[in-house]
């Protein structure tokens, strides 16, 4: 009956309450505290803090508790309760020169100065169900490399540089822009697009930089670095006139070294992609240099080869999984009215086709 | 900071207060101040679509973020707002965003169309003719009105630029050619002072010719888009069509079930497994008032 709509208030309230009740689960297991989540699933943090851009690990924690688990609804949590943040200002740059690696490989060069170290990855893991999880026995301790102290730990990048072997990057002091403050627009600058990429969807940011391997405006990259590890943010503050620190942030960093050979106005050379993302990402991080690579043709005056990772406004519309999943869920909505509209044209558009279909029979 | 694991509708302040946790209306002024200049330029240049920085909101892209963004700019202690989508007051969409308000402005709500100063709305024009004073902010998912003929941005700026709208007219040729009529059912395209081509966001064609010299202000909001454009009163609206196919309004022959109208847009309700249908008016706070008329 057409009272069927009415009710909503009462509806939504109640589905409020159910989906609380399916969250807090059976109620003898013990609830899980956000500490658990911030120390035990730190990927699963990172992985917020990145994408809702917003460098916290308690409220990550507590965004992913609320979120039953979802993460792209503990991303929209975050990125929700940032609108509301005040913007005191802007940092400087963060200096990844000089980050406290925890993690840090080239897979171009052997060795390098400041030494490759494994650290904290799966890589070499063999996937095997680690049945002693289940039961709640304590690991083992690792004997743990403690992090140097800040100390200047030179890009592998750099050396080709300094041979000229590896495409200049122009220095700027230009403000970058901030899409979280200004609308996107196109065509967008690289500190746009990076910032975009850096804050996207993994999985997007993933098929697109798989894509880009598979022949799809391929650029044969190499991961020349990736870093993992511990930067300080400091902010001048202009009544002191100096920096102060802020504090300390954990970020991702991949350069990748391209091959290239060359175009109308570039000499034959490796080029480079970059990204860099919160947290320890490494899988993102490397995907954003593929993509931000396959972005930069016009730069490098390559051929624009119809590639979805070369198509600006294809990925730089389509990566944020808040607007994605906003848009792609709201079709559930009611769409009565405009259902309606589209029977009655097809109703009529029928009719007319009968009565010709009809004719043409006597 | 209110409990973060609330994530009911939250209890609705007294009247004439708002959530003290949040300022009024939500929005913090510096973003309601970006929001009111776009405004200012969209009502300066009606039909085109300004770019504005779209904030998130705590309710997802695609459930009225832009509207509601417009509506927070707009809003000042002694409105008196209705929310509709699909031209009821009552669909849940509407109820959270009423709230939303009531709680976070603790401004007055109406679901009469003649008391309300702004009335947010999703896929309608109400049926109630408005007036002078009034705010009709709808909520747009898809600005561009070319955006299904190319999909790409920087082309069809170009085209607004150029006024270069052939591409749409040969679309528009096409369906008449193909089916005898215009397969645009619903977010019929609009010339505005016959300049913009504007989407009238996805009110079915019945609903087009009220926005034409419409005596309130029509603001329109795409947040996930980030784009605002607007309506001043009196404003030429006019549906796109041809000489020999001139735009007709479409709705279904039928008289609403509850109110008698004849000549209102209504909702087909199916009634039971062997199909048998009612029509209803789709403004249901029109629908309401009729029926308290008829009574008295």
């Amino acid at each position: 009956m057409y009272v069927a709509v009415k009710g909503g208030e009462k509806a939504i309230d109640n589905a409020h309450r159910w989906l609380g009740e399916m969250r807090r689960g059976d109620r003898r297991v013990p609830q899980l505290e956000t500490a658990q989540i911030s120390e035990q699933m730190t990927l699963a943090v990172s992985r917020v803090m990145a994408e809702g851009s917003l460098y916290d690990a308690e409220l990550a924690a507590l965004a992913i508790k609320q979120a039953r688990g979802d993460l792209i609804e503990a991303i929209f949590l975050i990125r929700a309760y940032r609108t509301t943040l005040p913007r005191f200002g802007y940092t400087s740059p963060i200096e990844t020169a000089r980050m406290r690696c925890r993690r840090r490989v080239s897979a171009t060069f052997k060795d390098v100065p400041g030494g490759q170290i494994l650290g904290p990855t799966f890589d070499y893991t063999h996937r095997l169900l680690d049945f002693k999880l289940l039961a709640e026995s304590e690991d083992e301790q690792a004997e743990e490399a403690i992090p140097q102290d800040s100390a200047d730990v030179p890009h592998v990048l750099g050396l080709l540089d300094r041979d000229g072997l590896i495409q200049k990057e122009h220095r700027t002091d230009e403000e970058p822009v901030d899409i979280t403050r200004e609308p996107l627009e196109m065509p967008a600058s690289r500190a746009a697009r990076l910032q975009v990429l850096a804050r996207g969807d993994e999985g997007f940011i993933l098929g697109l930089g798989y894509s880009t391997q598979r022949g799809y405006a391929r650029n044969h990259a190499f991961v020349g670095e990736l870093r993992i590890g511990l930067v300080d943010v400091e902010m001048e503050i202009p009544e002191l006139g100096f920096a102060i620190s802020l504090g300390v942030i954990e970020v991702t960093e991949c350069e990748t070294v391209n091959q290239f050979i060359g175009s109308k106005t570039e000499p034959p050379q490796f080029t480079r992609g970059y990204g860099l993302v919160l947290g320890q990402q490494e899988r993102k991080s490397i995907a954003v240099a593929l993509v931000d690579r396959a972005l930069r043709w016009k730069e490098l005056g390559e051929d624009f080869l119809g590639a979805a990772a070369q198509d600006e406004e294809f990925v730089l519309y389509h990566a944020d999984n808040i607007q994605a999943t906003g848009f792609v869920e709201h079709i559930k909505l009611p769409h009565y009215v405009d259902f309606q509209s589209e029977l009655e044209l097809v109703r009529m558009i029928r009719k007319d086709a009968e009565a010709a279909r009809e004719k043409a029979d006597d | 900071m209110t409990d973060p694991s609330d994530t009911s509708l939250g209890d609705t302040p007294p009247e004439g207060t708002h959530d003290q946790d949040y300022n009024f209306a939500y929005l913090d002024e510096q973003t309601k101040r970006m929001i009111r200049r776009a405004l200012l330029k969209g009502l300066a240049i009606p039909g085109y679509q300004v770019p504005f920085a779209s904030r998130e909101m705590p309710m997802p892209y695609g459930w009225g973020t832009g509207g509601v963004q417009v509506t927070s700019a707009c809003l000042v202690p002694d409105d008196c707002i209705k929310v509709i989508d699909q031209g009821a007051d009552d669909t849940t969409n509407a109820v959270s965003i009423r709230k939303f308000f009531e709680r976070t402005a603790g401004v007055r709500t109406t679901e009469k169309t003649g008391e309300a100063s702004l009335i947010q709305t999703r896929h309608r024009i109400p049926e109630t003719p408005l007036e002078e004073g009034q705010i009709l902010v709808y909520q747009v998912p898809i600005p561009e009105p070319l955006r299904f003929l190319e999909p790409r941005e920087t082309e069809t700026r170009k085209m607004h630029a150029l006024e270069e709208y052939g591409l749409m007219h040969v679309k528009l040729y096409e369906d008449i050619s193909s089916h005898g009529h215009i397969s645009t059912a619903y977010a019929y395209p609009v010339s505005v002072e016959e300049r913009y081509v504007m989407d009238p966001s996805p009110i079915p064609k019945f609903d087009n010719p009220k926005m034409h010299q419409c005596p309130a202000v029509q603001l329109f909001g795409a947040g996930r888009e980030q784009r605002i454009y607007a309506l001043p009163p009196y404003t030429d609206v006019v549906s796109l069509d041809f000489e020999d196919h001139p735009f007709t309004r479409l709705r279904n022959d039928g008289v609403c079930g509850l109110c008698g109208a004849d000549d209102t847009y209504l909702d087909e309700v199916i009634m039971d497994d062997e199909g048998t249908r009612m029509f209803v008016c789709s403004d249901t706070d029109y629908c309401a008032t009729r029926i308290e008329e008829a009574a008295e």
